[in-house]
């Protein structure tokens, strides 16, 4: 079987350095397959979150020569095996140890999202009457895995490391779901530019480029809540014919 | 004395899946302290992975369908073996249940005139699969994390639970350690529920992840609890054969649902040969029948390949067997045959199974709007696991309770597709209620110093520089199930299986761990090891008592049923002196009414 170098970054605290590995590598073969192999044999202490291994629970995010990617879907052979492969852990959370970082912030952000907050159901039974073409958009941010890689590759959160200003792309596109969901009632206009921060995106849209999902986070998500925004604050036909009608969609 | 971080709560809850969290919302709703531990990070545990639905008698597409319906469908498809009042409990509540969730936010998919849409499955009369197209089980997990994360529940994600411990014969805390930094944690609670799911880490063709190493099970039979059915072990009739990285990924029954054909190296779709008898006046004559069905016509009667998992995976393993399979020893599941049928069956595949499509796609090469799948029976389920009342999911242990894959009993020998959603959500529910109260009603246990530190001192052994690598002990275990303890079962097999899990148990007193305890898998596999190697052998020893096949459990040394061992559940319960014994019970009796509606419905 060929095999090939894949280069892990080792260590703990931000300290470490990679470290050389060969692994064997047989058809359809992805990266996680390389790192998992390589731990069972020769580095059983090698931290690496993994669990569904088909790109559905969003636990093994990476940085696979440079680009963040899941490792389960990184097929072998789409990369370059003649040259070292190198795989590190995602550059914008505080590394826990090897490829594990410390991921906190995405869940303690999230919890500052008000909750869904439907209004009464329509129905005797305490159910709603909701036609298909209401959720479609709100079914696309649902099928998020929660990877963070679009919050490891936002430049304000990577590069300026802005978490106390910005919430991230992640947690936007939760508020998007939540703010379009055809049942919630709650406003959610002030959070989104007071606590959330949504002016700080602009719109390089680095997040749609790597979801594992494909979902359209700027243009469906961050884009609409901004102008929401905008309108909420700036506009105050807009906000009174909201008032007088109910809630925009 | 070890170091351990000591935390109070009046309910733990070991595992943050679908039932363990909703369990906790209902503990929490009750206003008792909750605390919840996952072996991962929330929200990736192995619910988010299931995909065709969940079973709930809601009638919003066939309004023919009830409870009483889908009740005598679950005893069916689980041969009688199930807790009936489990499966009674489990059809009339599942309904409420799913709705529930759309009041937390889920979106599920519509009918036309606005209800939660349902599909068809397996085993199930009527369409009844509330679904979000084949992702339903993330839509379920992100519905409860996001609802629970503001229920005032203490989570504590990637920590392993090692032990219970008990005083007066009840439960009194758990013991167990954080994985990130290695410290041990102590947790004095009044009850604990075990949510940890299932065991299919112990087989090389699997599902799961490596969380399933039965902890619950091992956790609660070190307790004292009752294991029951551990034979019963679903093997999904669909995994991803090719490539072999991805083999075992599941492939959900919707693809049958939705119309999706099994086929075998000749073209012939081989289910229509070889219907059971339970099965044939509901089972269609022909193809064209299975697709009325599969289309909504209420005449029709499903296509076989909507039969029970157990049966679709044997018939998959005779086709291989017989000669008759695909390429890399599978068979042939075809979707994009509906082309033929449907104008815009590509877009429909799309919409219906994108994450099969982006799956093959992206992990196989195939476009399966366009070519057959290529699948295979893979580990999925299991059936067995803690004995647990059907009210309180309280298991023989006072204080210790049980829900979702852990527990025993709604499913008898076989579980349907689609139940296994609305199991967790049913008795979620009910063990949370269930726990909550039996905390308020009692006191906090004493905790045994000296046995906190036995196990502390236990949890390090691996440190102590032994020269067995985990991984590949592990390894061995998953191989050796496969091949003696699988699908196909008989006696001479198992019983090497016994004698092969008494070395690879003293391979396991030898396993070392390298490194530090901060984020160690080599140690945590270590660890885990001992419950895999638990359950294997409760699995071994109930098979080998079984002397017939059911279900989940086929032996070809007793090909037939036998009505004998129609009447009891096979028990594991550790001896005094710390062996694991086995005996057969008999069932929980069905009632009148419970009978009158199965035989009403044959």
């Amino acid at each position: 079987m060929p095999t090939a170098t894949f280069k892990i970054w080792r260590g703990q605290g931000g300290v470490g350095a990679f470290e050389e590995h060969e692994a064997e590598v047989s058809e359809g073969m992805v990266v996680l397959d390389a790192v998992l192999q390589i731990q069972a044999s020769e580095a059983n202490d090698l931290a690496v979150r993994w669990n569904c291994k088909a790109g559905k629970c969003g636990s093994c995010s990476a940085e696979v020569n440079g680009k963040p990617r899941l490792m389960c879907m990184t097929r072998c052979s789409d990369i370059d095996l003649t040259e070292p492969v190198t795989v590190e852990p995602m550059k914008a959370f505080p590394q826990i140890k090897d490829l594990v970082t410390d991921v906190s912030y995405n869940y303690e952000a999230k919890l500052r999202v008000k909750p869904f907050n439907p209004r009464p159901p329509d129905n005797e039974d305490g159910t709603w009457t909701v036609y298909q073409e209401d959720i479609d958009r709100g079914q696309e941010f649902r099928k998020c895995i929660e990877c963070f890689l679009c919050q490891n590759v936002c430049h304000v959160l990577r590069e300026h490391q802005k978490f106390d200003e910005f919430i991230g792309p992640r947690v936007l596109i939760h508020s998007a779901y939540l703010a379009m969901h055809p049942l919630d009632v709650e406003d959610r206009t002030r959070d989104l530019k007071e606590d959330q921060g949504i002016g700080y995106c602009n719109i390089t849209k680095c997040c749609t480029a790597v979801c594992p999902e494909s979902i359209k986070i700027t243009d469906n998500g961050i884009i609409p809540l901004k102008e929401r925004v905008a309108d909420g604050f700036y506009d105050p036909v807009a906000k009174l014919f909201r008032r007088l009608v109910g809630k925009s969609r | 004395m070890a170091e351990v971080r000591t935390l109070d709560y009046d309910v733990l809850i070991i595992g943050a899946g679908g039932a363990g969290l909703r369990a906790a919302i209902e503990a929490s709703s009750a206003g008792v302290r909750v605390g919840v531990v996952c072996k991962s990070l929330l929200g990736k545990a192995h619910t988010v992975m299931a995909e065709g639905g969940m079973a709930a008698a809601i009638g919003n597409v066939d309004d023919r369908d009830n409870w009483r319906v889908h009740f005598a469908d679950t005893m069916r498809g689980g041969q009688y073996l199930n807790n009936p009042r489990m499966a009674e409990l489990h059809a009339k509540e599942a309904p409420e249940v799913v709705k529930q969730l759309e009041a937390w936010g889920a979106l599920f998919d519509r009918t036309k005139d606005g209800k939660i849409l349902q599909r068809n499955f397996g085993g199930h009369k009527y369409p009844r699969l509330a679904h979000v197209g084949d992702r339903t089980g993330l839509e379920m997990i992100r519905t409860l994390q996001d609802h629970g994360i503001h229920q005032g529940i203490d989570f504590h994600m990637e920590c392993t639970v090692t032990k219970l411990l008990k005083s007066a014969g009840s439960i009194s805390g758990a013991f167990g350690y954080f994985r990130e930094r290695g410290q041990f944690v102590l947790f004095r609670s009044k009850a604990v529920v075990l949510a940890t799911g299932g065991v299919g880490k112990a087989y090389a063709i699997t599902s799961n992840s490596w969380e399933y190493t039965g902890d619950g099970h091992a956790l609660a039979y070190h307790a004292g609890a009752d294991l029951i059915d551990m034979e019963f072990i679903q093997f999904h009739p669909t995994g991803m054969v090719w490539p072999p990285s991805v083999r075992g990924i599941l492939v959900t029954e919707g693809v049958r649902g939705e119309g999706g054909v099994l086929t075998n190296s000749e073209g012939r779709r081989f289910m229509f040969d070889d219907i059971p008898e339970l099965y044939r006046n509901q089972t269609a004559t022909d193809p064209e029948e299975g697709w009325r069905y599969v289309t909504g016509d209420k005449n029709a009667n499903r296509p076989p390949e909507l039969l029970t998992r157990d049966h679709v995976a044997r018939c998959i393993v005779r086709e291989v067997k017989e000669g008759r399979g695909s390429p890399h020893g599978g068979v042939f599941l075809d979707i994009s045959w509906i082309k033929s049928k449907l104008p815009n069956a590509e877009d429909h595949i799309k919409k219906k199974l994108p994450s099969m499509y982006h799956q093959f796609k992206e992990l196989a090469d195939v476009d399966i709007t366009k070519e057959a799948m290529e699948v295979g029976p893979t580990c999925h389920y299991i059936m067995g696991g803690i004995r647990v009342n059907a009210e309180t999911q309280m298991s023989t242990v006072p204080g210790l309770f049980a829900a979702g894959e852990c527990a025993a009993g709604l499913h008898g020998a076989n579980r349907l597709g689609g139940n296994s959603l609305s199991d967790l959500l049913v008795f979620g529910r009910r063990a949370g209620h269930a726990a909550a109260e039996y905390a308020g009603s009692h006191s906090p246990g004493a905790i045994d110093q000296a046995e906190v530190d036995a196990e502390a001192a236990k949890a390090l052994k691996p440190f102590d520089g032994g020269d067995e690598n985990p991984f590949q002990v592990q390894k061995s275990l998953q191989s050796m199930m496969q091949s003696l303890v699988g699908i196909v079962r008989t006696e001479s097999e198992m019983q090497e299986a016994v004698v092969g899990l008494g070395e690879l148990w003293q391979r396991y007193a030898k396993v070392g761990a390298d490194g530090n305890r901060e984020f160690n898998p080599g140690w945590h596999t270590a660890l885990d090891l001992a419950n895999q190697l638990t359950c294997s052998e409760a699995i071994a020893r109930s098979a080998l008592v079984r002397k017939e096949s059911r279900g989940g459990h086929f032996r070809i040394d007793f090909e037939g049923k036998d009505p004998e061992q129609a009447k009891v559940n096979t028990v594991i319960r550790q001896a005094a002196d710390g062996s694991m014994t086995v005996s057969q019970e008999p069932l929980v009796p069905m009632t009148d009414e419970q009978r009158q509606i199965i035989d009403e419905m044959k």
